[in-house]
């Protein structure tokens, strides 16, 4: 049914798109005029680059831009944390400073958050920043920092008080990345991949005016930009505009933009499990005849498709207006258990040939790439452990664990010392 | 809607949760499952006069409600966490199911407005000592003289069927094998040459019997010989159904050893604060949570009639089992002690999880029908 506001909404948008959608521009000239109308992010405030529409209303806008074949504003790789995070705690200035070139893709963005030395724990960070002088003055190392090699500025988490608990101490901040005193190196995997970088900060510089939030609630930002990153769904996926056959230089930037985007997740399909391939698999080797192995075949796709229905279902609630919550960690740590019982079963299916990679192995290595990449699912983005403990606190009311660092000044709590030197 | 009830739906499950907890509390059940019938009229009266429930998803044409399989599975579900004693499994799932697959016209207006009203009392009699959910293997023949005909044979692990009014009973053509030559037919309990006989039985929440025809009158429903699609179909839904049940029962079970894990303290702290024990507690959610999405679409392809319901049955059904079973031994183990006395209830549950595991068959079996199922028609559930 449509509303009288729907109508509205759909014939603006229509005008502006038949006065200004031009596939010739480039693609930052045409999201300048995009973020300026206020069409580029509708739902935000009109103040902020946006139109102040409902979330309903919004998505009039995005069917209509479909419609037109339009290319969107830019929100590939950390692009989204940074807007999200901006959008939440960010001052007026900093808005209006980062706001659009994010938006218009001149930005691009990396998260500077884990370190060697604080994994599933981010708050016990050590990165440090002084002020001296009036500038903050950046020292430690980040890690698993995803595309920091052609990032213009980071989302940066560092320490800026020893003497109080750990959470209570960290400060959030915009870091240009393009600076003598940042050094980036790429992190290779057990799976030949580098997809992630570490990011060694020695006396790197960030200008007073970078600090987002308050001194020391830095925290509470960060926790902003968590939960945009578990919301924001697989950034593997994300895809160029469906140019519905048309041609134009903004189509070939966009799709340029996402190939390098998405470049470092190649190996994510890979990661969990491919259990697409497990009926076909089963097929041409003959092994589909064995009841041993159509018995792990059956397990595998019933936890497969549950796991589907799992997540269709919170989805479904969450459009009932009852909110994902902790849901999505249930829904990773089966995602997990998926990926696991699909190595194994991959495994059983291929035989010898299991040892085998690269031209020779079956499907020409990808089946060996599933096997040695299976085991970041059960740690990227959270731990199993981590989600258990997500499950149990949250969506059962069980008690928190007992705590050991939380009720005493940092600098007295029991810390690693495995930062590893640049070379 | 697929992934979320309606609105109606969950008033309708609030209800049925709120009966059962005043009418089968675990006394109640305790005090059933002690009776040689197992359940008694007093609460299955209350259960259609207050409720309805019988009739969930007999057609409002033969006096039901005219509710489809999803509504049948919340039934199922809520009566499987409060273990509900009552001939519903076995009367309205199993034999009316059946009638309404297989009967003709005149029959169902015969037999279904006292099934769904619960006047009736019927069982389905498919199993025979050999203990096979499977057409291929029913030896009990059907003879057919002067228009009349007779059954001959011996059926087994027939829920309530020493206390049904009626047997609904798939019988063969003598001679025939496989699917072929199998009828579907109605017995009335008392028939001269029947011989029921109560089994004792595991799982004393579900009641089993022997059934033994010699040459005992039968009502031939529907077409002659044409009870395969039907009886595949009936158990197929009474699969999905059960699958609902089970998840009620897990989910039960799931959140008793929560609470048992709060209030219980060792160590000076409740025990539900190590994380040995919030893990576990986390994985029983994980088990519990993914055998209720099957469940729920088991239930979905059944009040569509889809093709694919089979498949999703078996599927279903073989989650439900080892989720079940799962829980009820981590319900166990976290009671510690306590949970292996008669007196806790945790047993009551681990045993209706052990009977459901192998009730319409076990989750190997099933595993196997669901890939015949897909590796056949080349094409696999998304």
């Amino acid at each position: 049914m449509t509303t009288p506001m729907e109508a509205t909404v759909r014939a603006e948008i229509r005008d502006w798109l038949s006065a200004n959608w031009d596939p010739n521009l480039s693609l930052v000239e045409w999201r300048e005029r995009l973020v300026n109308s206020g069409w580029g992010a509708p739902a935000w405030p009109i103040a902020l680059y946006g139109r102040g529409l409902e979330p309903a209303m919004a998505s009039v806008v995005d069917d209509e831009m479909r419609r037109a074949g339009a290319v969107g504003v830019a929100r590939s790789g950390a692009r989204n944390l940074a807007t999200q995070t901006l959008l939440a705690h960010g001052s007026d200035a900093q808005k209006r400073a980062f706001l659009p070139p994010t938006l218009t893709g001149r930005y691009s963005w990396c998260q500077l958050f884990s370190e060697p030395g604080s994994g599933s724990d981010l708050a016990g960070a050590v990165t440090r920043a002084d002020l001296k002088n009036g500038r903050w003055i950046v020292s430690g190392q980040k890690l698993w920092t995803t595309s920091a090699h052609h990032a213009d500025w980071g989302l940066l988490l560092a320490r800026t008080d020893w003497d109080v608990p750990k959470h209570a101490g960290l400060s959030f901040f915009l870091i240009d990345m393009h600076q003598p005193g940042i050094q980036v190196r790429p992190l290779r995997q057990m799976n030949g991949y580098a997809s992630f970088n570490e990011v060694f900060l020695a006396d790197a510089e960030v200008a007073p005016e970078h600090l987002i939030g308050q001194l020391g609630g830095g925290w509470t930002v960060a926790t902003t930009t968590l939960m945009h990153e578990r919301s924001h769904g697989d950034p593997s996926a994300a895809k160029p505009t469906d140019a519905g056959g048309r041609e134009g230089r903004v189509y070939d930037e966009e799709r340029e933009e996402i190939a390098i985007a998405t470049e470092p997740y190649g190996w994510y399909p890979q990661r969990a499990g491919r259990v697409d391939l497990i009926l076909e698999r089963a097929r041409e080797t003959g092994r589909i005849n064995d009841p041993v192995v159509r018995q792990e075949i059956a397990k595998l796709l019933i936890l497969d498709r549950s796991a589907k229905w799992t997540a269709l279902r919170a989805r479904a609630a969450v459009a009932a207006g009852e909110g994902l919550g902790p849901a999505g960690s249930l829904i990773k740590l089966v995602g997990s258990h998926v990926a696991r019982a699909a190595a194994r079963v991959h495994t059983l299916i291929s035989g010898a040939d299991a040892m085998l990679a690269g031209a020779e192995a079956p499907r020409n290595g990808l089946i060996a790439e599933v096997l040695i990449s299976v085991p970041a699912v059960s740690i990227a983005g959270g731990t199993d452990e981590i989600q258990r403990n997500i499950i149990a606190e949250r969506m059962l009311g069980m008690p928190k664990d007992p705590s050991s660092d939380t009720n005493r000044p940092f600098r007295d709590v029991p810390k690693n010392s495995m930062a590893r030197q640049p070379t | 809607m697929q992934y979320n009830f309606t609105t109606e739906q969950r008033e309708f499950r609030a209800v049925l949760r709120r009966f059962f907890g005043q009418t089968s509390p675990p006394s109640v059940v305790r005090r059933l499952m002690d009776t040689d019938a197992g359940w008694d009229t007093a609460l299955w009266r209350d259960l259609n006069t207050q409720l309805g429930v019988s009739g969930v998803h007999v057609p409002e044409a033969y006096g039901g409600m005219g509710f489809g399989f999803v509504e049948l599975g919340i039934v199922l579900e809520e009566m499987g966490r409060a273990l509900v004693c009552a001939p519903y499994f076995s009367s309205v799932v199993l034999a009316t199911t059946a009638i309404l697959n297989g009967a003709d016209e005149a029959q169902k207006q015969a037999l279904l407005p006292g099934l769904a009203a619960g006047d009736t009392v019927a069982a389905l009699a498919f199993t025979e000592p050999n203990g096979q959910w499977d057409q291929d293997a029913i030896e009990t023949t059907a003879h057919q003289a002067a228009g009349r005909y007779r059954l001959s044979g011996v059926k087994s692990f027939v829920i309530d069927g020493h206390t049904a009014d009626l047997l609904i009973v798939p019988a063969r053509r003598p001679g025939s094998t496989g699917q072929s030559g199998l009828s579907l037919f109605a017995v009335r309990g008392d028939a001269a040459g029947l011989t029921r006989t109560s089994l004792q039985t595991l799982d004393p929440t579900r009641k089993l019997a022997r059934v033994e025809f010699a040459d005992v009158e039968a009502e031939l429903l529907g077409a002659p010989e044409q009870a395969a699609g039907p009886l595949s179909k009936t158990l197929a839904q009474a699969a999905a159904m059960l699958a609902n049940e089970m998840v009620g029962g897990a989910e039960r079970l799931r959140e008793s050893a929560l609470e048992y894990a709060n209030l219980r303290v060792q160590f000076g702290r409740p025990v539900s604060s190590f994380q040995a024990m919030k893990h576990k507690q986390a994985d029983m959610l994980v088990d519990v949570e993914l055998a209720r999405s099957a469940a729920y679409q088991a239930a979905q392809a059944a009040a569509d009639d889809r093709a694919d319901l089979p498949a999703l049955a078996s599927l279903a059904k073989a989650s439900a089992s080892e989720a079940y079973l799962q829980t009820a031994i981590h319900t166990i183990q976290i009671h510690g002690g306590i949970g292996f006395t008669w007196e806790n209830d945790t047993h009551l549950w681990f045993k209706r999880a052990k009977s459901s595991e192998v009730l319409l068959g076990d989750p190997t079996w099933h595993r196997e029908q669901m890939m015949r199922a897909w590796a056949n028609n080349g094409s696999e559930v998304q």
